[in-house]
Order: C-alpha cells, then structure tokens, then sequence
C-alpha cells in the first residue's frame, strides 16, 4: 500500500513540475510587471532598486525555484488588475466554486444513478426513450445556453428564482456559506443545474450500460434461482456492482465541473474562482492566471491519487499486482 | 468520366451507402447538416440582408420581434437586434465563423494527432514514452481551460490591436492544439497494429527511408478512424468556440460567431428580446446535434464490430 501511494507521488510529481514550469514561464515572460508596477513617473535607479528586489536579475532556475518554494507557500504576489495578494483574492472567492461543484455533483448523482438504474431494468419502457433522448440532448447542449434557457424561463418568464449572484451567505471563519440562508439556496438552484446536466447525462449512461452488463452475469441468474426478491438483486447484486466505476467517474469529473464552472460562474455572475479567472483573462492580469492555473493542477492530481488510491482499495487484483497495474 | 460513373456505382452498392440508407435519423440529420452548412457558406448571396452593410442598417428597426408575432415585420422573419440587424442573417454570416474555426481547429488537431500519432507508433522508444506522456498530462486539463490559457497569453504579450487583428487565428489554435490527444493516440494505436504487417516490412526491405514508409505506407490504412474523430470532433470545436466567444475570449465582435450572438443577445435577455439570443442559440444546438448524429453513425458505419 505505502510503495502505491509513493510511486503514484512521484508520478505526479513531474505533471505538477511541468505545470509550475509553464506557470512561471508565463509569469516571468509574459508582459512586464517592472512597467506595470512602477507605473509612469520613475528614475533608472527605481527600476533597477525594483528589479533586484523581484529577483528577476537573477538566474532563471534560482528565479522559478523562489517561484516554487513561494508557490507551496501560498504566496503568488500581487494581482495587477486588483492589486491584492493573489493568494486572499482565490481564498475569498474558493468557496463560492466548491459550494457550487459539490452541490451540482450531488445533483448529477442524486438524479442520474435513479434514471440509469431504471433505464437500465427497464429498457424498452416509454420513459426509459425519453430519458436517453433527453440525456443526447443534454450532451449536444452547451453549458452557457442550458444556462441562458433556465434563466429565460425560471427567472425572467416565472420569476420564480434569482438569475445571478450568491444571494445572502453566512461567513463561517473564512468559509462563507450560501447554503445556511433561503435566499443563497434559492441562487444556487439554476447554477447547479446548469452545471450538473452534463455529468447527469453521463452518469445516467455509465449506470445504465453497467447495469445492463452486469444483469446478464451468472450471480445475478444464480440470486434469481435462489428466490430472491426482485428487489433485492436489482438494488443488493446489481446496483453494488456497478457503483465502483461510477464513483470513479464522478471523482474524475469533479476536476472537469470546476473547469466548466467558469462558464456557469459567468452565465450567473457567481462570484466564485471562476469568474475571478475569466475577468483575469480579460484583463490579462497574469498572477492570478498562473495561480489559478497551478491550483486547478494540483485538485486534478489530488483527484488522480484518491481516485487511484479507491481502485486500489476497491479492486483486491491489483494489490496482488504490487500496484504495478493502474489503469 | 466513365470512371467517375464507375466510382458513382460502386459507392451507392457499397455498406456504407446502404447503412446510410437504413437510418432515418442519419439522413434526416445529414440533409439538417448540409442547409447548416450550405446556408452559412452561401450566406453572402441568400441571405435576406447584410448585417455588416452600416448604410441599410436603421436603428427605426432595432427590436423587431419575429415575423409571426403582432408586432412583427415580415422582412426580418426572426426579428432584429439592438442595431436593427436581421436575426436571422447574421446567424447565417455567424454560423460561416463558427464553421471556419470548427474546421480549422480540426484540421489544426488533425495534423498534430497524425504526426505524433505517426512518431509515437512508427519509431516507438523513448519518442513514444515521452509524447504519449505529454499528450496524458493535456488530456488532464479540460480544453476550455487550454484555451482560455493560450487567449489569455496572447492577449498579455500582444498589444490590443494586434491581438485584435490575429484573434480567429488565436481561436483556431486555442481549440486546435487542445484537442489533438485524442487524434495521437488513436494513430499510435492503429500505427502499432499496422507496423508490424507484411507490406511494412517489404518496405522496409526495399530500402525506403522510414519517413517515406510513415508517410506514404502506414498513414493512408489508419486514416479511416481519424475520419470518424474528425467528425465527432467538429461538433466538438464548433462549441468549444461557442463558449469562448460567449465568455467573451473568442472571436472579435467586429466578426461575430453564433457564440458572440448569442452573448450580445444575454444582455437583452431581462427586457423580454428573448429572440435575440434564442434563434442563434437553436441554431448552435442543431448545427451540433447535426453533426454529432452523423460522427456516431459514421463511427458504427465503419467498424463493422458493432454491426
């Protein structure tokens, strides 16, 4: 188990050297924070006072290695657009995203595991067609329009839900929460639909395709002679089995939700990391860009090891492997 | 001419045409796919009017709703914007941008697979390890992500009108260098079955140098999967383009895709012109529902596994 989680580290290692190197590529080459920081007015004397203090007289690796060791550090300087610390600018806007990820995760499950269960026992009913018709359409459908379509009808036709922002939220330390208050939960309806539909379809169509592979197997005709209740196989046999890919696929699709937030964070005017990253693109505020850029990295290999590390304890082949195998 | 009759005959008796044939749906989003594609290509000639002519253009017909409406006027039959554009004809002049940057964006990905693809599969070794490797860790980041990056970039190291200037190129790249993983890897895939076939190794035997056996030997037998990607992936790029234009990242507004409608048409959203947003946005959805229909046919079509 240890030598697992070890090799698997130090897989990762190299992706999050490779991302940090291009990270800090981008924060030393591209644009030139000397200029942006001393502004108009400044004698030769600043600017060199200035480029010594930043270290970019330097060597290149004893530069991306500050960068490094200030990255582990939390510490990714100044935004130029809102000249803050980076590091409190995502800090404040973090929980907001994952709020929002989580719950639309939670949706996608709570809602497509029930539909890929009964389109997969009951294939040729007229409900399990219209559900696998909605699931092509909610794949063909962008994110942006799913969310425009929703707010057309849920806010401006019915009025029924508020079609930006947050709503009221409750600081909680430094966590705030929209979840504590009946106007942050009202918000965060059309948001998390919007974000969740696509995960739905998918999750619907992994249950289903392995509910009906693992229906055909022979302990589920062994569970059958042995009269048990339909119940009982459908949801103790077949259902058990099939989560283990599914709970995989979700863990693997939670670093795709917090990518795609950016497209619901604007659609929604949510403040959350993702509107931070697309105003910072716009702007071409580039500190903000790679520390976003580094921390979304970090959540996909963190994913990548848990996900890893649930095979491992779900699937006992590969122990007998010495963890040689992955997938 | 004779041999193109020939050619004509063989393909209407050959599986795919029949196949073709044999789903509805297939043709019906086949003949969808080609008034999408037609009406944006010849949108220059039969398009009612020309959004980008300022001098026909009256702000007296801004806000028009659609034709079937009360208050319609049946010269716009879906409407007019802000500027007193013709809905309808500037979906078609956008969807000729989306298109463009879709199938530039694919052919962008399509020539990078190919050519790693090729490498990794052909020479093997290290080449493979290390390429294969780059393209995991890009497939690890979403492509709206990649994109969004490389924008973001160019938009820091070039001046405004510049990046103005060069902003469709952008896209293309943006979308294209994002997506070739998946291109590579079925290449390499198809690369290692055929590498090791008879014909390969009399090439080899004759003499020929390793790029010319790559190129003119291996690459024309694992073109046919690469096409069924392609298809697949045009959708694919025609949203990614969709989104970045919506997140306002994409093409210039002095060009405007169905993305870019779509997102002028949001501000209008709360003052009840829904049909400035809505009518690109369908044409978006049947543009790629179109298109993806016929990559998932194309797909079963060719690998006879499934049939």
């Amino acid at each position: 188990m240890f030598a697992f989680i070890v090799s698997r580290v130090l897989q990762a290692l190299p992706v999050m050297l490779t991302v940090a190197l291009l990270s800090f590529a981008m924060f030393a080459y591209v644009g030139d924070p000397v200029a942006i920081m001393l502004g108009q007015d400044y004698t030769e004397a600043q600017r060199t006072q200035l480029i010594s203090d930043l270290g970019l007289d330097q060597p290149f690796f004893v530069q991306f290695f500050k960068f490094v060791v200030n990255a582990a550090q939390g510490e990714f300087g100044l935004s130029y657009r809102l000249s803050r610390p980076v590091a409190d600018l995502i800090a404040e806007r973090a929980p907001a995203t994952l709020e929002l990820a989580l719950c639309a995760a939670a949706l996608a499950l709570a809602i497509g595991v029930p539909m890929g269960v009964y389109t997969g026992l009951y294939r040729n009913s007229w409900l399990s067609r219209f559900f696998l018709t909605f699931s092509l359409i909610g794949v063909s459908l962008p994110t942006f329009l799913i969310g425009i379509l929703l707010i057309l009808t849920f806010s401006v036709w019915l009025g029924w839900l508020p079609s930006f922002g947050r709503g009221d939220t409750i600081r909680w330390g430094w966590w705030s929460t929209g979840l504590a208050t009946w106007s942050g939960l009202k918000a965060l309806i059309l948001p998390a639909i919007t974000l969740g539909l696509f995960q739905l379809t998918l999750i619907m169509r992994l249950v289903r395709a392995e509910m009906l592979e693992v229906l055909r197997t022979d302990y589920i005709k062994f569970a059958r002679a042995r009269g048990l209740t339909n119940r009982a196989v459908h949801f103790g046999h077949a259902l058990k089995n099939t989560l283990v890919p599914v709970i995989t696929i979700t863990g693997l699709q939670l670093g795709a939700i917090i990518a795609f937030a950016i497209v619901t964070e604007t659609v929604f005017q949510w403040p959350g990391m993702g509107l931070l990253f697309i105003q910072s693109v716009g702007a071409a505020d580039i500190p903000v860009m790679s520390a976003y850029l580094l921390l979304i990295a970090l959540m996909f290999v963190t994913i990548n090891l848990i996900v890893d590390l649930l095979y491992y304890a779900v699937d006992p082949r590969l122990r007998i492997g010495g963890g040689k195998g992955g997938h | 001419m004779a041999r193109t009759q020939g050619a004509m005959a063989r393909f209407l008796d050959s599986d795919i045409w029949y196949s073709f044939t044999r789903s509805p749906i297939t043709v019906a989003s086949a003949i969808v796919a080609f008034i999408c594609i037609g009406g944006a290509v010849l949108a220059p000639w039969i398009a009612p009017h020309n959004p980008f002519d300022l001098a026909s253009l009256q702000l007296m017909d801004a806000f028009k709703p659609p034709a079937w409406t009360e208050e319609g006027d049946p010269t716009y039959w879906l409407g007019t914007d802000d500027q007193g554009r013709d809905v309808l004809s500037a979906i078609m002049y956008g969807a000729r941008v989306s298109l463009l940057v879709g199938f530039c964006a694919v052919l962008l990905s399509v020539s990078v697979g190919i050519t790693v693809g090729l490498a990794a599969g052909y020479i093997g070794g290290t080449t493979d390890a290390v390429l294969m490797r780059i393209a995991d860790i890009k497939l690890t980041f979403p492509t709206i992500l990649v994109a969004l990056l490389i924008d973001g970039v160019v938009r820091a190291a070039l001046p405004r009108e510049v990046h103005d200037q060069i902003a469709l190129y952008v896209v293309i790249f943006a979308i294209g260098i994002s997506n070739w993983p998946s291109f590579a890897r079925t290449v390499r895939g198809s690369t290692l079955v055929e590498r090791n076939k008879e014909y390969v190794q009399a090439a080899r035997v004759i003499g020929l140098s390793r790029s010319r056996i790559m190129i003119t030997h291996v690459l024309p037998n694992v073109l046919g999967p690469v096409l069924v990607i392609a298809t697949l992936n045009l959708g694919f790029a025609v949203l990614a383009e969709a989104t970045l234009s919506f997140l306002g990242v994409g093409v210039p507004p002095t060009q405007p895709s169905l993305g870019t409608l779509i997102r002028i048409g949001n501000d209008f959203l709360f003052s009840g012109e829904w049909w400035i947003t809505i009518f690109p946005g369908i044409a978006l959805i049947v543009l790629v529902l179109s298109v993806n229909l016929l990559g998932d046919w194309l797909r079963d079509a060719l690998n006879p596994k499934l049939r």
